[in-house]
C-alpha cells in the first residue's frame, strides 16, 4: 500500500526547511525528502544568515542555532590587479542584541533546522532522491516517486524546494530549462585559522564577525563578485560569475579564485589557513523577471528553484526561508479550510508572495542583471579608475590636488566618453533606486 | 584507548601493585605456518631484544605446536631453535594435539595459563589474523591492556613501563599508549612494521615445556578444511622486495596492464591504492595501506597515485620509493626518494623498456651462478 | 534467527586533517560516520534474517549523538537499535568497552535469546580489532573473527559454518551458535534500504540505555577507571625531511627520464641495484 502524506517537502536546505517546519507546526502529517546523506550535506553558501527571515519562523533561534558570528563591520572592495579601494563600515550598534546579521557554516546550520523541523512533528528522510512527481489523468500531482525500492508515496500537495538546478520542476515542465546568464557560478573555500589570529588579523574581539564585498578584475571583467566572511576559526572565500559569461570566456571559477586567494591584499588575510571544503554551486541570479510559474495542481516552489534570489544584496537563503514559509502558510491555511490544492487555491501563495519583501525587493532591482550583462565596464574600466585615482590622489609627489583632480577626471575620459560616463550613472542609479 | 584527543598532560606515572611487581620478562610469540616461522615474529624478536635489553631482563619465544603421534618433537624444537638464532634467550613451548591448526579457545586457554603461570611484564604478538584474534581474546580474559599495531616499542626508564606507539586517526598522527596498573602489558605490531634482524647461527637456549590440560572433546570449534593460498595464487605483497603498484592516476583498467608489464620484468609483485581495488581493477589483496598490506620492499615504484595518508602508512619503509605522478603538488613527492613528473601512461613504458635492457645488458655480463 | 550487531559512530578519518600550526587534529566538520567495516557486519546479519526470518538487533556504546548512526542502520534495515550512554562509559578503552556491551546483550538476550553476535573487523579509530574477541570472551560465545562467507547454518543443530581468513589460507571452520563473528572487509555489499525502511527507521526511536539499564554489574570496570590503557601522548609524525629528488630533463623524452633515474637509482641505492642483479 501506498503511504499517504497530508503534503510532501523536496529538499532540506533553506526553504524546505521553512516549509516544513511551518507545516509541522500547523499540525499537518508531513514527510521531507532530501537526497543528501544529511541536511546540508552539499549544500553550499557564503554563507551569511539574515536573522529577520528566521526570527519569524523560530523566534528564538539564537538561543541554540550554531551561529558563527555577528557581523559588526562591512566591507566594500572595489579592486584592480594590484589594489582595492573601498569603503568600510564598522559600528558598535551591531553589537547590540538581537543581532541581525551572521555568519553560518550552512552543513552545521542546516542539520540544527533540520532537528527543529522533526521537532515540530514532520519526518524527515535523508538520502533518498525524489525521482519524479507522480500526476494523475488530469495532471494534478498527486505525489512522488524516489530512487528508493517500494519508493511511491501520496501527497495532497507537494513543495518543490530542491534548489537551482530543480531537475523535477523541468521535468514536470512546471520551469524552462535555466538560461546560463540568469545563473552564477560559485566557487567557495573554506580556510582554517586559529582563533586568535583570526580576531587580530580582523581587528575583531570574540563573536564578531566581518564581511567583505569585493568587484571589480577580480572577476576578469565578467558579471560577478567575490566575498570573504569571517566564521568562528575559519574563513569563507568565494567568487561567482554568471554562467554565459564563463563560457564566453573559457575560464573556471576556480581559476578566478586562485588569482582572487594570491591578490595582495586579500592573500594577507588568508595567510596560514588550510583549506578544507571547497564546493561549488549554482545561483539563480535572474532576478524578478526570472521566476517562473511558482504554484499549480498540487504543487507550489520555493527558494531557489523557484529562482527566488535577491543577486545585489546577496540575499538566497532569507528569501528561500520567507517563500518556504508563505508556501507553508499557504497550505496550512487551505489545510485548515478544508479545501484542496487546487492551481486556483494554491493561487494565493503568489498573492503572499507579492505582499512580501521578496517580490518587491526583486521587482525594484529587476533591470540590474541585464545592464551589468550589457555594460561590462562597470566591472574591469572603473576598479581599475577609481583605483588609479586614488593612487594618484593619495601619492604625495608634489602635484597640487587641482591637477590630480583634472587627471583623474580626464583618465575618466579616455576610457569611456564623458556622454558614456553619464549615461552609465544614469543606468545604475535606475537600477539601483 | 581512551579518548586520543585529549592527551594527558602530565606525565601519568604508574604506580605497580607488589602483586604486578612480580611480573619480568620480555615475551614473543612464536608464530609459525606450515613449518616455518612467520617473519613477524623475527621481527618482534629484534624488538622485544632490545626492550629485554634496556629493562635487563630475559626475551622468551613462547612457541606453541601440535603434539605428533610417535613424539616427533623435531619441527617445535627447530621453531624454538629460530627463536633462539633471532635473539631469544629462553622458549616457552607447550605441545598437545589440540594445539594444531590454530583456534582461539585452545590457544587463548594455552596462552593464558602460560602467562599465568611465569607471569612476564610484556607480551608482544604480530597483528596478524591469528595474533589479533589471539591477542583479544588473551588480554580480555587476563583483565590487562593490549596496545594494537604498534608502529614503535620503547621502555620508559623511569617506571619500567612499555611505551606503545600507534597511528591514530588515519595515520594522520601518532599516539602513545601506555598501560596502568596491569600486567603484561601487551602490544601486536603488524608485519613488516619493525626491521628484520640479523640471525646469529648456532646461538642456543633453554628450552621450558608446559603442559596443557585440555582435549579435543572440550574444544567446541572444528576445523573443516584449510585451503591454502598458493592454490589460489596469492601475491606475496608484504614480503616482496620489488613492488610496482599503480593508483587512479592511471585512469583506466586497461592501463592498469602497464603496472603488470614493468612488474613482469622486474619480477616484482603488483600493488595498489584502494580506489582502484574498490573499481575492481584487480583483487583486493594487492591493497597497500592502511586497510590493506604493509610492506616494506626495496623498491618502491608508484604510478598515479597520490599518496595519501592511508596509502602511505602502507609504504612508506620501503628503501627506495619512486613517484610518477603528473601532479608536481602530489603528497607523495613529499616522501619518495625519487620522483618523476608526467603521465604514467607514457612513463610506465619507457622504464620498463629501460629496465629490461637493463637487466638483459647485465645477465649478458655476470654469469648466473655469482648473483644467485 | 536473533543477530545483534555492534556498530560504532567513528570520525570520518579520511576527512580529519591535522592544523598546520597548533597540530592538532581538527575535529570540526569532520562528519562522523558508521565505522565502515561495522556495515558488513551488518548486511551480513540482514542476510540472515532475510533468509531464516527473526531480528537484527543493533547495538552500540557512545555519546548520545551516536543515535545518528543507529538511526542510519534502521533505515539499512535494522529492527531495533539501542544504545548504550551514559556519562560513567566515557574514557572506556576496549577493555572497559567489551565489558560493557556484553553487559547489555546479556540484557537483550533475556527479552530474545542471542543467536548471532556480530562485530567489525575493526574501528577506523580505535583500530585495535579486540572488541570482538573481548565480548565472546566475556560472554562465553565461540569467537570467529575475520570471517569472509558464512558456508551454513543449521538451525537445528544450532551449528554454523563459516570461512575464516588466516595467514597464508581460508580456514573452514565449524562451531555452535551462540557464537560471536567479526566480519572481513569486502565480504558482501551493503544494501541500499527501501523507502518503507526509511520510514520506519524515521519514526521509530532509538532505545537508550544507561548502565543500569545495561545491566552494569561493577561500575569500576567500565569507563575510564575500567581502562588499563592510556594515551599519554598524542603527536604528529616527523615528516620525512627530504622531499623527493626529481628526474626532470629539459625536452627530455620518456625513455630520457627513464633511463635517467636508472642511473640515480645505481648510485643512490646500491640495495636496489644488488636486488636488480639478482634479477637479470
Ligand atoms: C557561494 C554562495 C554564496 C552564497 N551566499 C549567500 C549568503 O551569504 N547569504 C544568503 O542569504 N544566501 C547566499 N547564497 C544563496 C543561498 O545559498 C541559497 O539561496 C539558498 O541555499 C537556497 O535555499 P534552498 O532551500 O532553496 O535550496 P538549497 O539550499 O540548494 O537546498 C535544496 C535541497 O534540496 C535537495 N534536493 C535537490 N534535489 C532533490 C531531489 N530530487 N530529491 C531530494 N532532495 C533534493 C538538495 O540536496 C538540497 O539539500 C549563496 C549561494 C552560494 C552558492
Ligand atoms: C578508513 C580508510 C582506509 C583507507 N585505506 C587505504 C589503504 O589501505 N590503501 C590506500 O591506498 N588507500 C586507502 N584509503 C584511501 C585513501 O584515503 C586515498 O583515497 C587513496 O589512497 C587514493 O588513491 P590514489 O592515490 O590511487 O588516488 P587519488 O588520490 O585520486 O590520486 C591519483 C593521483 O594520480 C595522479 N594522476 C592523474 N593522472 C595521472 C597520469 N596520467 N599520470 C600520472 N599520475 C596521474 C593525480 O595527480 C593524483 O595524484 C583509505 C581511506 C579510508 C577512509
Ligand atoms: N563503542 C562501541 N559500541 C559498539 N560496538 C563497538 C564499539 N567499539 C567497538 N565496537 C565493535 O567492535 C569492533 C572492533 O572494534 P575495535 O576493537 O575498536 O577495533 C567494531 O568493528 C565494532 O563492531
Amino acid at each position: 500500500m501506498i503511504e499517504r502524506f497530508d503534503a510532501i517537502v523536496v529538499g532540506a536546505g533553506p526553504a524546505g526547511n521553512a516549509a516544513a517546519y511551518t507545516l509541522a507546526k500547523a499540525g499537518l502529517h508531513v514527510l521531507q525528502i532530501e537526497r543528501g546523506e544529511a541536511p546540508g550535506a552539499k549544500n553550499v553558501q557564503g554563507a551569511i544568515l539574515y536573522a529577520d527571515a528566521l526570527e519569524r519562523l523560530i523566534p528564538d533561534f539564537r538561543d541554540d542555532a550554531p551561529l558563527e558570528r555577528h557581523i559588526i563591520e562591512q566591507r566594500m572592495w572595489v579592486l584592480d590587479d594590484e589594489s582595492f579601494i573601498g569603503t568600510h563600515f564598522r559600528s558598535d550598534d551591531f553589537n547590540k542584541p538581537p543581532h541581525n546579521r551572521y555568519t553560518i557554516i550552512r552543513a552545521r546550520f542546516d542539520k540544527w533546522f533540520s532537528k527543529k523541523v522533526q521537532e515540530a512533528g514532520a519526518l524527515v528522510i535523508n538520502e533518498t532522491t525524489v525521482t519524479e512527481l507522480l500526476r494523475d489523468e488530469a495532471g494534478k500531482v498527486i505525489g512522488v516517486r524516489t530512487d528508493r525500492a517500494g519508493g511511491d508515496l501520496h501527497a495532497d500537495v507537494v513543495i518543490l524546494a530542491d534548489g537551482v538546478n530543480s531537475t523535477l520542476a523541468r521535468k514536470a515542465g512546471f520551469r524552462p530549462e535555466i538560461e546560463p546568464k540568469h545563473v552564477a557560478l560559485a566557487v567557495k573555500e573554506i580556510h582554517f585559522l586559529p582563533k586568535e589570529t583570526l580576531e587580530s588579523r580582523f581587528n575583531i574581539h570574540k563573536g564578531e564577525g566581518v564581511v567583505v564585498e569585493m568587484l571589480g578584475k577580480i572577476t576578469q571583467g565578467m558579471m560577478g563578485t567575490g566575498f570573504l566572511y569571517t566564521n568562528n576559526d575559519s574563513i569563507s572565500i568565494g567568487v561567482g560569475c554568471m554562467l554565459s559569461d564563463l563560457m564566453a570566456q573559457k575560464t573556471t571559477p576556480y581559476e578566478l579564485l586562485e588569482k582572487m586567494k594570491a591578490h595582495p591584499s586579500i592573500q594577507p588575510l588568508i595567510q596560514g589557513g588550510e583549506m578544507k571544503e571547497y564546493a561549488a554551486h549554482l545561483i539563480p541570479e535572474g532576478g524578478y523577471n526570472a521566476i517562473p510559474q511558482v504554484f499549480g495542481d498540487g504543487w507550489l516552489i520555493a527558494g531557489d528553484s523557484g529562482m527566488f534570489v535577491n543577486a545585489v544584496h546577496r540575499e538566497g537563503s532569507n528569501l528561500a526561508m520567507t517563500t518556504g514559509r508563505l508556501a507553508g502558510e499557504t497550505v496550512a491555511a487551505l489545510f485548515k479550510a478544508g479545501r484542496p490544492m487546487t492551481a486556483v487555491n494554491l493561487a494565493d501563495y503568489r498573492k503572499r508572495l507579492d505582499d512580501s519583501f521578496v517580490m518587491k525587493d526583486l521587482k525594484k532591482y529587476k533591470d540590474l542583471p541585464d545592464i551589468f550583462h550589457a555594460n561590462n565596464q562597470f566591472l574591469t574600466t572603473y576598479p581599475e579608475l577609481l583605483n588609479r585615482s586614488a593612487y594618484t590622489m593619495l601619492k604625495v609627489d608634489g602635484v597640487d590636488k587641482l591637477s590630480k583632480e583634472r587627471e583623474i577626471f580626464a583618465s575618466f575620459r579616455d576610457k569611456r566618453s564623458l556622454f558614456g560616463l553619464l549615461g552609465d550613472a544614469f543606468k545604475l542609479w535606475r537600477a539601483f533606486r | 584507548m581512551s579518548e586520543p584527543s585529549q592527551p594527558a598532560k602530565k606525565k601519568r606515572k604508574v604506580v605497580l601493585d607488589e602483586r604486578l611487581q612480580a611480573y619480568r620478562g620480555v615475551w614473543v610469540f612464536i608464530e609459525h605456518e606450515r613449518g616455518r616461522v612467520h617473519p613477524v615474529s623475527l621481527e618482534l624478536l629484534g624488538e622485544g631484544r632490545k626492550l629485554a635489553d634496556a629493562l635487563g631482563v630475559e626475551l622468551a619465544g613462547v612457541v606453541m605446536a601440535e603434539a605428533k603421534l610417535g613424539g616427533d618433537e623435531r619441527e617445535a624444537r627447530h621453531y624454538c631453535q629460530v627463536a633462539f638464532e633471532y635473539g631469544a634467550d629462553l622458549c616457552y613451548l607447550m605441545q598437545s594435539d589440540v594445539l594444531g591448526e590454530y583456534r582461539n579457545e585452545p590457544y587463548t586457554r594455552a596462552l593464558t595459563d602460560l602467562v599465568n603461570t611465569y607471569q612476564p611484564e610484556i607480551l608482544l604478538l604480530g597483528a596478524t589474523t591469528l595474533g589479533r584474534d589471539l591477542a583479544g581474546s588473551v588480554a580480555t580474559t587476563l583483565n590487562t591492556g593490549l596496545t594494537a599495531d604498534c608502529t614503535e616499542l620503547a621502555i620508559d626508564p623511569d617506571d619500567r613501563s612499555l611505551l606503545s606507539t600507534r597511528p591514530t586517526f588515519g595515520g594522520s598522527l601518532l599516539c602513545t599508549i601506555v598501560t596502568l596498573n596491569y600486567r603484561p602489558q601487551m602490544a601486536t605490531v603488524r608485519p613488516r612494521v619493525m626491521a628484520m634482524p640479523e640471525p646469529q647461527p648456532g646461538r642456543t637456549g633453554r628450552i621450558v615445556e608446559h603442559g596443557l590440560l585440555m582435549n579435543e572433546a572440550d574444544i567446541v570449534t572444528k576445523v573443516l578444511d584449510f585451503i591454502a593460498d598458493d592454490r589460489r595464487d596469492q601475491p606475496q605483497l608484504p614480503f616482496a622486495d620489488i613492488i610496482v603498484a599503480g593508483g587512479r592516476g592511471l585512469g583506466k583498467p586497461e592501463n592498469f596492464q602497464l603496472v603488470r608489464d614493468l612488474a613482469k620484468v622486474l619480477g616484482a609483485e603488483v600493488g595498489a591504492s584502494r580506489p582502484v581495488v574498490q573499481a575492481g581493477w584487480i583483487g583486493a589483496e594487492h591493497q597497500v595501506g592502511q586497510s590493506g598490506k604493509t610492506v616494506r620492499p626495496k623498491l618502491y615504484i608508484a604510478a598515479g597515485i597520490s599518496g595519501a595518508i592511508q596509502h602511505r602508512v602502507g609504504m612508506e619503509g620501503a628503501d627506495c620509493i619512486v613517484a610518477i605522478n603528473s601532479d608536481p603538488e602530489a603528497p607523495i613527492f613529499d616522501f619518495a626518494h625519487f620522483g618523476i613528473v608526467g603521465d604514467a601512461t607514457v612513463i610506465l613504458p619507457a622504464l620498463t623498456e629501460a629496465f629490461w635492457m637493463k637487466l638483459k645488458r647485465q645477465a649478458a655480463l655476470t654469469p648466473q651462478e655469482e648473483t644467485a | 534467527m536473533h543477530s545483534v550487531v555492534c556498530i560504532k559512530q567513528v570520525p570520518d578519518s579520511a576527512q580529519i586533517r591535522v592544523h598546520p600550526v597548533t597540530n592538532t587534529i581538527m575535529r570540526q566538520g569532520v562528519p562522523a560516520i558508521v565505522n565502515p567495516y561495522d556495515l558488513f557486519a551488518l548486511e551480513e546479519a540482514l542476510r540472515l534474517r532475510d533468509r531464516f526470518g527473526g531480528r537484527v538487533t543493533v547495538i552500540s556504546m557512545g555519546p548520545p549523538q551516536a543515535e545518528v548512526a543507529l538511526r542510519k542502520t534502521l533505515s539499512l534495515g535494522a529492527d531495533d537499535a539501542i544504545l548504550v550512554t551514559d556519562k560513567a562509559f566515557a574514557g572506556a578503552d576496549t577493555l572497559a568497552t567489551s565489558y560493557a556491551l556484553a553487559a547489555a546483550i546479556r540484557q537483550i538476550g533475556k527479552e530474545l535469546p542471542v543467536d548471532l553476535v556480530f562485530t567489525g573487523k575493526q574501528t577506523i579509530d580505535g583500530d585495535t580489532a579486540q572488541v570482538g574477541p573481548g565480548i565472546a570472551r566475556r560472554m562465553h560465545l565461540q569467537l570467529l573473527t575475520y570471517v569472509s562467507r558464512i558456508v551454513e547454518i543449521d538451525l537445528d543443530r544450532r551449528e554454523i559454518v563459516v570461512e575464516r581468513r588466516a595467514e597464508g589460507g581460508v580456514q573452514v571452520l565449524r562451531t555452535r551458535m551462540p557464537a560471536l563473528v567479526t566480519m572481513l572487509e569486502d565480504s558482501n555489499r551493503m544494501r541500499f534500504g527501501s523507502l518503507p525502511d526509511m520510514l520506519r527507521a524515521a519514526r521509530q526511536a532509538v532505545t537508550h540505555w544507561d548502565k543500569t539499564a545495561a545491566g552494569i554489574e561493577d561500575v569500576t570496570r567500565i569507563g575510564l577507571k575500567g581502562s588499563p590503557t592510556i594515551v599519554s601522548k598524542v603527536f604528529t609524525p616527523t615528516p620525512r625531511s627530504q622531499r623527493a629528488e626529481m628526474i626532470a630533463i629539459e625536452d627530455g623524452s620518456a625513455a630520457d627520464l627513464a633511463a635517467a633515474l636508472l642511473a640515480r637509482l645505481a648510485e643512490r641505492f646500491p640495495g636496489v641495484e644488488k636486488e636488480l642483479a639478482k634479477r637479470s
